[in-house]
């Protein structure tokens, strides 16, 4: 494919869809890092508008990445159903973009979004997010309906739910259950209690494992946990008979992204069947966990697409969706601001990067969450969090991640506090997950009209979870 | 609805003894549904704290002196193709590359130390020629110690590219970790094996949490990475296939 296109009297060629797509995306470091990115705004500009000429069609016949070589693509154009894709197949990638907004205005939006989803390839998705802006992101992904379940029902309107990251330096099981404890008094934790293990030995995740089994059993609470170690180490913990809810696997857009995360398809495949084997959700029985992030693929040496030429990290993150919805995952987090400034710059990168992948998963059918997070060395802060939470609470994103005081003190990042996400909820009016609700409310945290106001510690009978003096 | 800290007021925090499981910020207290005050200006300071390490530039001059006393000869200073601040966060490329190679002396030497600045000048100021003195201390005297080098806007591999045009067996890196809110100025000493350009993390052995008291001390990350060392030259290679005794070989990926 080739495209020209003139902008104030300079004319532009873009020789490939590849091309096309790196310079079409909205400026960030990490494809500038790539050496995709557009050289200049006008280049942008263009590359947008030739983009927007592109037929929906073409991203059939001309693969982003080798089908040859890379089992990603493989599943994606196998798996299209060309039945869903015919009610959107005269469109070009702008005509799309109005027909998603349209689509979005109407009362049923939900319903026709999810039906044409399984035509919709993650390249198409990546296309179109290019030429939409923020609010055309907010207004789609708010459109979009993906309910998922395990022993709670995650993603029905008016609601937010949140991942309670207790993790701790050295997986000390009482610091664990310190900060669980706090999650929950500060109603967290409805998405899914994950720990981020110190270390990747089956012994301490077991520990986990347990500990977490023990709470949830011995206070009644509707929630699944996850021990966020390798799928290998899951499987193997499986096998062992260790209580395992959610199996776990950070994916990425290209087959050698996944190499490099120790993971291909076929072990997707038996994690999968591994979890869904133990019929421990009593709601639903989604069992898997994904987490990506734009970058992933740059980082790890596997960005090459047709013709040896970088791909844009938008597209590879969207490619990775496409890849977790064979899963029909409970949970997808794109952990969005803590890859570094090479990839997201500052606030505003990873503001607009948030939207984009909560618009692209969604759009795929995927239960998106986020993680709104940043690292020391990006230029961003607290308040570049509090615009992400704002626009993505918006947008109706399934969850977000929280942590306890906004600083993980295992991964050295910051992500949302308990309070923010009580704060969002507030300002919102958006409400826990339905069967966790009505548990914060059995406990006090939540009151009869379902608003989380949190319990002080001497009020709980909850302290005793983490060995608290009564 | 509590307004006030915990432990604020006459009754003491029923939050202190799950304090000491964790350094975990649990027990804030609110204000309405938000974080009280002091949480939030404790957050803030922290987070001050380690922007500045990121950006506060390295006091080459005072890192020279305090090299001077080691008895290692002469520094020599080099800068990486990363221009400015700004250049080295979005192009760990550059950061990678030194600006120039010329003039480095290359005599054969079994060790060389490269003292970069990574992400914490700070972290270099405070801790890199106390981890250096004990190193050079716990060094079997036999060997021969090249010059050190010291390189600013610089990334791990820097040392790959300074070693190989050093004829240097062994390099040890010392650079400024990434900042976090707790801790702004840790220390990584990372060592790799025939130093050439290429070289991955998965070829890397990482020291890494040096910050005492706190974190790891220098005598005891000089043991480790002297152990390590004899383990590199009798295996002819660094990296994952080096286990290190003590448990701490673990590569840390922001930094490479």
């Amino acid at each position: 494919m080739i495209a020209t296109q003139v902008v104030n009297g300079h004319s532009y060629q873009f020789n490939s869809l590849v091309e096309l797509l790196g310079k079409a995306s909205p400026k960030r470091s990490g494809d500038e890092l790539a050496g995709c990115a557009a050289s200049c705004e006008t280049e942008r500009a263009a590359a947008q508008a030739a983009l927007a000429e592109v037929d929906l069609t073409t991203f059939l016949n001309e693969a982003i990445v080798p089908y040859e070589s890379d089992e990603v693509t493989r599943l994606i154009l196998d798996s299209h159903s060309a039945d869903a894709f015919e009610p959107i197949s005269h469109l070009s990638v702008g005509g799309f973009r109005d027909w998603l907004l349209e689509i979005a205005a109407r009362p049923d939006a939900s319903t026709t979004l999810a039906a044409v989803a399984p035509g919709i390839t993650p390249e198409m998705a990546a296309a179109v997010s290019k030429i939409m802006r923020n609010s055309d992101l907010i207004a789609v992904g708010k459109a979009c309906r993906v309910v998922t379940a395990f022993r709670t029902t995650l993603g029905l309107s008016g609601r937010l739910a949140t991942r309670l990251q207790p993790n701790h330096p050295t997986d000390d099981l009482r610091g664990v259950a310190a900060s669980l404890l706090d999650g929950l008094l500060l109603g967290q934790g409805d998405a899914v209690v994950g720990i981020n293990p110190a270390g990747d030995s089956p012994q301490a995740s077991a520990d986990l494992l347990g500990l977490l089994d023990e709470v949830r059993q011995a206070y009644d609470i509707p929630m699944q946990s996850c021990v966020l170690s390798h799928l290998s180490t899951t499987i193997g913990l499986i096998e062992a008979g260790a209580p395992v809810d959610l199996v776990f696997q950070s994916i990425g857009g290209t087959q050698g992204t996944n190499t490099s995360f120790g993971v291909d398809l076929a072990m997707l495949r038996e994690g999968l069947a591994a979890g869904q084997s133990l019929g421990r959700g009593t709601v639903g029985n989604n069992v898997m966990y994904f987490e990506t992030g734009q970058g992933s693929s740059l980082s790890a040496g596997a960005n090459l697409g047709a013709g040896g030429r970088p791909v844009d990290q938008q597209t590879l993150e969207a490619r990775a969706y496409g890849l977790a919805r064979e899963f029909s995952p409970l949970l997808v987090n794109t952990v969005v601001g803590f890859i570094g400034p090479e990839y997201l710059y500052d606030g505003k990168q990873i503001i607009r990067a948030g939207l984009e992948d909560h618009f692209c998963g969604k759009l795929l059918g995927l239960p998106m969450g986020v993680d709104v997070c940043y690292t020391n060395h990006a230029e961003a802060d607290f308040d570049d969090l509090d615009t992400l939470l704002t626009v993505l609470a918006a947008a109706g994103v399934n969850f977000v991640i929280t942590v306890p005081g906004a600083d993980d003190v295992m991964l050295g990042y910051q992500s949302l506090s308990y309070h923010d996400a009580l704060v969002i909820r507030h300002a919102m009016g958006l409400k826990p997950a339905p069967e966790f609700e009505a548990w914060l409310k059995r406990q006090g945290i939540a009151d009869a009209y379902g608003t989380v106001r949190g319990l002080e510690l001497g009020a709980s009978r909850l302290r005793a979870l983490a060995g608290a003096a009564s | 609805m509590s307004t006030l800290a915990p432990g604020s007021g006459r009754n003491p925090d029923p939050w202190a003894p799950l304090r000491t499981t964790t350094q975990a910020r649990i027990g804030l207290g609110r204000a309405g549904m938000s974080l009280p005050t002091a949480a939030v200006l404790e957050l803030q300071a922290s987070l001050a704290v380690a922007r500045d390490a990121v950006h506060l530039p390295l006091d080459v001059d005072a890192l020279l002196s305090g090299l001077a006393g080691l008895g290692l000869g002469t520094p020599i200073v080099l800068t990486s193709q990363a221009g400015d601040r700004s250049t080295y966060l979005r192009r760990p490329d550059l950061g990678r590359l030194p600006a120039s190679l010329d003039g480095l002396p290359n005599d054969g030497w079994d060790v060389g130390f490269v003292i970069a600045d990574g992400l914490s000048s700070k972290a270099v100021a405070e801790h890199a020629v106390a981890t250096l003195r004990a190193l050079v201390a716990a060094l079997d005297p036999e060997l021969r110690v090249a010059p050190p080098v010291v390189i600013t806007q610089a990334r791990v591999a820097a040392g790959d590219q300074i070693g190989q045009a050093m004829g240097v067996g062994t390099v040890f890196v010392l650079i400024g970790e990434r900042p976090g809110l707790s801790v702004a100025d840790s220390l990584g000493v990372y060592l790799t094996h025939n130093p050439i350009p290429g070289r991955t993390d998965a070829e890397r052995n990482c020291i890494s949490n040096i910050h005492p008291p706190q974190g790891l001390g220098y005598a005891a990350a000089a043991a480790t990475a002297v152990n390590l060392l004899r383990g590199a030259q009798e295996l002819g290679r660094s990296g994952v296939d080096l286990k290190d005794t003590s448990g701490m070989g673990e590569i840390k990926d922001s930094l490479d």
